[in-house]
């Protein structure tokens, strides 16, 4: 009834996957009990110029509070119960002893601090055979050259989000880029983060300057801004790295040259924006929006995305042991739907979660990368950020 | 089809039909998600004949089991519409808890069991008290729904949860969780009854399992050239009363997969529009017509010689489909 063509030599490649695994048992027996801890160094932000946003103190723990309700929800199907213990400090010092004492009660921890508390936390010998999942750290020397075996990264590093900038403007042709950086290391390793994905993608940068202004720019940007940018040779795109928020949005619309802006301001790759609703994206906004009486923000979807992974592979394991849930979590098995449209996992060589980033101004979602027609060997997604073959990291048997 | 069917038609209107290879005039109603409105196309001319006005974010659309009302949810104005077919007027609302999706009407023609995407709940309606009789905690985001031919089981699939929940519908209550792969979306029992059958959109598979036992029986996946593995998502399905078919819709994927009901074979790939979602076959299942979300129209598929045969223009995001037989 089918006549033979080309296709079908395809059809014998598909079929029936034998049932491998059995499924978890839902049967009788007590309920297993999971801690997953929340632990969060709390640094003082730099001042920024506009009062019109604030960071919301309880950016991270929400996300991972959400995530952990909806461990329960699945969680009383089968029996298993998740709770949630937090530590929130300042100091140094306080920092790794709440970490010793989480690390007594719950061997999952959701970390939200900055690159070197992670490490002092993941060096820790109470941290050996634990799992760390960070939830904001972005830097690149976390997931190569000082990975660690018990730091998994939910958060994309800079280089995803630089990557994901990259591949837009290639599909777009905007190719001849300047960019301005903030005098802050953040913004100096975004900039770095941009450069390199500059070079991979055979963007040219034509010119790189840092802005230091330290008067008020709000009042002044009619002005300053076209003086401070009129020297820039021609471009396609104006790229700012300002990844506090500070000076980038005053030069929108204040371009010597009509130029669109990308970066941390007009065009921004994040982990995750308010204007995401595709893939079902829309149900997840409005669960936090109930949860936190806020939008969600990146470091709550990671946050978030970190608790559901620890809640996926104990659904998939009836196991509460970090052993057997980091084996499941970097091994080809896990898979995670978490309202990006693809199913997510764990890079097997550095532990970084692969993930499309959505590249969004305030209103709408204008791309999702990795964008169509960058293609990879394995994964699409590892065509973002640093790939097998450009690892440095050793600690996951590399 | 039988003979008397026709014979209370023209023959000016038969020869119509038997050009257009089909044996009666029904209607196919397709529901697009955001337009608020519904899209009539006749069977015959494969033409939208009529344009219906309803409540926000029309969704799960279902015709009563005599096709005297139709039943729409209506995501986001929080109700079940209930509507007259000829009229297209709205008669009145059915409480359908928050948000209501997707739902499945009981064989009793009576019980409506609807998905509650934002509460984890499903709802139980009483069509005729116009009461609600149950609200079941099920898990994050359920979709899909389903009920056995015979009536005994319902079926929530949960999106976030990736579980099948088996509610037995004498109790109202869960009594078995089967776990599937990322994102359940859709959930049909076969026609004998024998097996329920459950996609996963991001899981990219449909599970099988044996109804009686909840034992998984096995798994199905899907790979078109040219398409990268995670961009072929099944989501919709319907299969052909006659057990031999299931035909399955593979979102941004834009194809249909053609499943052998028995082996699990996959036949055939049919190419249709983008973003396609869910379906509904005519009376006699010579044609299929599936909803494509993302361009805006339904493709006409020829089910004897698995072909596309014609692509109509509806609504903005066309999301459900029922089928109404002529009168």
């Amino acid at each position: 009834m089918f006549p033979n063509r080309l296709k079908s030599v395809l059809f014998t490649i598909l079929a029936i996957v034998p049932v491998l695994f059995s499924q978890v048992s839902v049967a009788a027996g007590e309920d297993l009990m999971v801690t997953i801890g929340y632990l969060e160094q709390v640094v003082p932000r730099p001042p920024v110029l506009s009062n019109l946003e604030e960071v919301p103190e309880d950016q991270g723990i929400a996300g991972v509070q959400l995530g952990i309700a909806d461990n329960n929800t699945t969680g009383k199907f089968l029996k298993q119960n998740y709770t949630l213990q937090t530590r929130l400090v300042g100091e140094d010092e306080e920092l790794l002893a709440a970490a010793r004492a989480l690390l007594g009660q719950s061997r999952l921890i959701v970390a939200n601090m900055p690159a070197e508390s992670l490490l002092a936390v993941a060096d820790l010998p109470e941290a050996d055979g634990a799992i760390l999942i960070n939830a904001s750290a972005t830097d690149g020397f976390l997931r190569n050259q000082e990975c660690r075996a018990n730091l998994l990264h939910a958060i994309p590093s800079r280089a995803m989000l630089a990557d994901a900038l990259s591949q837009f403007a290639v599909r777009k042709r905007w190719k001849d880029w300047v960019l301005i950086e903030g005098a802050h290391p953040g913004d100096q390793a975004f900039a770095a983060a941009i450069e390199r994905s500059a070079a991979k993608y055979t963007i040219d940068i034509k010119a790189r300057k840092t802005w230091e202004f330290d008067a008020d720019v709000r009042r002044s940007a009619a002005s300053e801004v076209p003086l401070f940018v009129q020297d820039f040779p021609d471009h396609d795109l104006l790229v700012i790295a300002d990844e506090l928020g500070d000076f980038g949005r005053y030069f929108l619309y204040h371009g010597w040259l009509p130029r669109p802006v990308a970066g941390s301001e007009g065009l921004r790759p994040d982990t995750w924006s308010a204007a995401v609703e595709q893939h079902g994206a829309a149900q997840l906004q409005s669960r936090f929006q109930k949860h936190a009486d806020r939008p969600m923000r990146s470091v709550d979807y990671a946050a978030w995305v970190a608790a559901r992974t620890i809640g996926e592979a104990v659904t998939r394991t009836n196991s509460s042991d970090a052993d057997v849930l980091r084996s499941y979590i970097l091994s080809g098995e896990f898979e995670l739907a978490a309202f990006k449209g693809r199913k997510l996992s764990y890079r097997s060589w550095n532990g970084q979660l692969r993930q499309p980033i959505p590249l969004s101004h305030p209103r709408a979602v204008v791309a999702l990368a990795p964008i169509e027609g960058f293609l990879h060997q394995h994964n699409e997604m590892d065509t973002l950020g640093l790939d097998k073959p450009e690892s440095d990291c050793k600690a996951f048997g590399g | 089809m039988p003979d008397f069917r026709w014979q209370s038609i023209g023959g000016a209107a038969v020869f119509v039909m038997i050009a257009c290879g089909v044996s009666a005039a029904g209607e196919i109603w397709i529901s697009n998600e955001k337009d608020d409105t519904l899209s009539v196309i006749d069977e015959a001319t494969l033409e939208v004949v009529r344009t219906i006005e309803v409540g926000e974010r029309p969704r799960g659309i279902t015709f009563a089991k005599d096709y005297s009302v139709l039943y729409v949810c209506a995501s986001d104005s929080d109700a079940v519409q209930v509507i007259d077919p000829d009229t297209g007027k709205i008669l009145h609302e059915l409480p359908s808890g928050e948000d209501p999706e997707q739902f499945v009407l009981h064989p009793d023609n009576r019980h409506l069991y609807i998905a509650n995407e934002d509460d984890a709940i499903t709802t139980v309606v009483d069509v005729q008290t116009r009461k609600v009789v149950a609200q079941i905690d099920v898990g994050i985001e359920p979709e899909g729904m389903a009920v056995s031919p015979n009536g005994k089981f319902a079926i929530t699939t949960s999106e976030t949860t990736n579980m099948a929940h088996w509610i037995d519908t004498k109790t109202q209550e869960i009594v078995a969780n089967t776990l599937v792969d990322q994102r359940p979306r859709h959930a049909e029992f076969t026609h004998d009854g024998s097996e329920l059958w459950v996609s996963s959109e991001i899981g990219g598979t449909i599970s099988v399992f044996d109804a009686a036992t909840q034992a998984e029986k096995g798994k199905i996946e899907f790979a078109i050239k040219g398409v990268h593995p995670d961009r072929v998502q099944p989501v919709g399905f319907e299969m052909t009363s006659d057990g031999k078919y299931v035909f399955v819709a593979l979102g941004p994927a834009n194809h249909i997969a053609v499943v052998d009901q028995k082996t699990y074979k996959v036949l055939d790939y049919l190419l249709v529009g983008r973003r396609v979602w869910h379906m509904a076959f005519n009376e006699d299942e010579s044609r299929l017509f599936t909803t494509n979300g993302v361009s805006g129209d339904v493709t006409v598929i020829d089910v004897e010689n698995l072909e596309p045969v014609k692509t109509i223009k509806v609504g903005r995001f066309p999301w459900g489909a029922a089928y109404r037989p002529d009168k």
